[in-house]
């Protein structure tokens, strides 16, 4: 899967499953404080991700996700690796 | 009576009423409790007005559902409602905490609220309380531990299901949906649980710790939530006529129908009714609770008579003074044949109005103590009695019970509501029109 394909379905996802307005996409968006993920959202996030890309989320892992970018990144990393 | 510096025990000790006495300290009045507000969300209508033109028509809300006989449910008989669409109306983080009966309740509740005439800004500006009965939250629990058993991994449930699952689920939601801020818990009393939630409200009001509650009870509809009961054949199985199957007090009864949905009632102190020019639709007088002590799922009747002249002994009243009973009645054989043998030895004298509502609603326990308060307030300012709908032929005990068989124009002036469940747990509660 491409890096741009990858971040439409990224973008897609958090409007369709955690509801994100559309518009409040951004990449520099701050995920806690700009699109409202607290920390059960972070749980549904988990099922979304393994449903949708087909890997696990590793908690640990997610230390260091601030922004949306950070996600994206971190989401293509799992997936190309290389 | 109570005491300003003692508001725990109306009684206070011996030492403390002789230093009221010195000092010529007055006790104070309890507060009266008033019914402002109803919501209802029931197999026999979705609010208020359809729910009286139901009580009024006499009409049956139970179906044969044929998902349960697939599933292997002895009876598929059910009262069934529609899953209210809340998506656009509540965010995603209170939707997903909702299960089944908490959706029903939400709706019951923007009911009640605006039946009572209360916005959100007075919820935010005074200290509002709920207690909701609720004794299951089966379908979220069979689910998570479905989606556990499959992916072996907790993480893969999510975050919704355990604001589902616990027994809490409705008091819990609907406390952060509204923004309530006052007393906050669930009552599980079995099929009791919507009258004891009234009850305890009634008491706390009464005794000047809450100011205005809301109450109510819900249930689930959902087969797995009444798998294990269908397995007790306590269920009718008339499944040829689903309408005619809940038939209390008749000579023909062969089970209950299990049923579901939601209805809140909005009680405060007569003080803040005045305060706020709310409407009074009734006043709680009356709440009567007792325990049987014997066995687990069969009913006696003593209990039920020790619940009822409790309430009537709380109420002030005499007996006489009850123009109508809101039976238990579920349409077992044994519970209906003790309920009657109950109601005749608290009344035998003087023989109000009795029908029960389960005939057109089916059971809808852990709800129905505080929708069938609902259904008879709806009665009492409409001046009629819902009928017993299927009572064809009483048998040699229910004959001696006057039951209404028909819709009845009459005019109630007080009634009493009975709840009774599993572990032989009674309310009574006694409603009057407000003077």
């Amino acid at each position: 899967m491409q890096n741009d394909e990858i971040i439409r379905k990224i973008n897609q996802l958090l409007i369709d499953e955690i509801e994100i307005e559309e518009t409040q996409i951004n990449p520099s968006a701050d995920l806690k404080n700009d699109l409202g993920i607290d920390s059960l959202d972070f749980v549904d996030l988990f099922v979304i991700v393994e449903n949708n890309f087909g890997f696990k989320m590793k908690a640990e892992e997610m230390a260091d996700v601030k922004s949306l970018q950070d996600f994206y990144s971190y989401i293509i990393n799992r997936i190309n690796p290389n | 009576m109570i005491y300003e510096f003692h508001h725990l025990v109306p009684t206070p000790p011996r030492y403390l009423t002789t230093l009221f006495h010195f000092f010529t300290i007055s006790p104070i009045s309890m507060s009266r409790v008033v019914i402002t507000g109803m919501g209802i969300y029931s197999v026999i209508g979705q609010n208020l007005s359809e729910v009286k033109d139901s009580l009024m028509q006499g009409k049956s809300g139970i179906i044969f559902d044929p998902v349960r006989k697939e599933m292997g449910f002895r009876s598929a008989l059910t009262g069934m409602v529609s899953r209210p669409q809340l998506k656009g109306v509540l965010d995603r983080r209170m939707r997903i905490g909702l299960p089944e009966q908490g959706e029903y309740a939400y709706i019951s509740t923007l009911e009640a609220l605006k039946h009572a005439g209360i916005e959100q800004s007075y919820l935010d500006a005074h200290e509002v309380g709920i207690l909701f009965g609720n004794d299951s939250s089966a379908l979220p629990v069979v689910e998570s531990v479905d989606i556990l058993r499959q992916k072996k991994d907790t993480m893969m449930i999510g975050s919704g299901y355990i604001f589902q699952s616990m027994n809490s689920t409705v008091s819990m939601n609907l406390s952060v949906i509204f923004r309530l801020k006052g007393v906050n818990f669930t009552l599980s009393g079995a099929r009791a649980s919507g009258s004891h939630a009234i009850g305890i409200g009634y008491l706390l009001i009464k005794q000047g710790l809450q100011e205005m509650i809301i109450c109510g009870g819900a249930q689930e509809i959902n087969p797995e939530s009444t798998a294990s009961f269908d397995a007790l054949n306590a269920f009718s199985i008339r499944e040829s006529e689903p309408t005619r199957a809940s038939r209390p007090f008749d000579r023909d009864r062969d089970g209950l129908v299990p049923s579901g949905g939601a209805a809140t009632v909005i009680i405060e102190s007569y003080e803040s009714a005045m305060k706020r020019g709310a409407t009074i639709y009734g006043e709680v007088i009356g709440y009567g609770f007792s325990s049987n002590g014997e066995h687990i799922s069969m009913p006696n009747v003593e209990g039920p008579v020790r619940a009822m002249q409790k309430a009537i002994q709380d109420a002030g009243i005499k007996s006489s003074e009850i123009d109508y009973i809101n039976a238990h009645a579920t349409s077992t054989p044994a519970g209906d044949s003790n309920e009657a043998k109950s109601i005749n030895t608290v009344f035998g004298s003087s023989r109000p109005l009795v029908s029960s509502t389960k005939s057109m609603t089916g059971h809808e326990m852990w709800m129905g103590g505080a929708s069938e308060v609902i259904y008879s307030t709806l009665m009492m300012n409409n001046g009629f009695v819902a009928p017993n709908i299927n009572l064809d032929h009483p048998d040699e005990v229910t004959a001696k019970l006057n039951i209404a068989t028909k819709t009845t124009p009459f005019e109630i002036n007080a009634f009493l509501s009975n709840s009774f469940g599993f572990g032989g747990t009674n309310s009574s509660l006694i409603i009057r029109k407000s003077r």
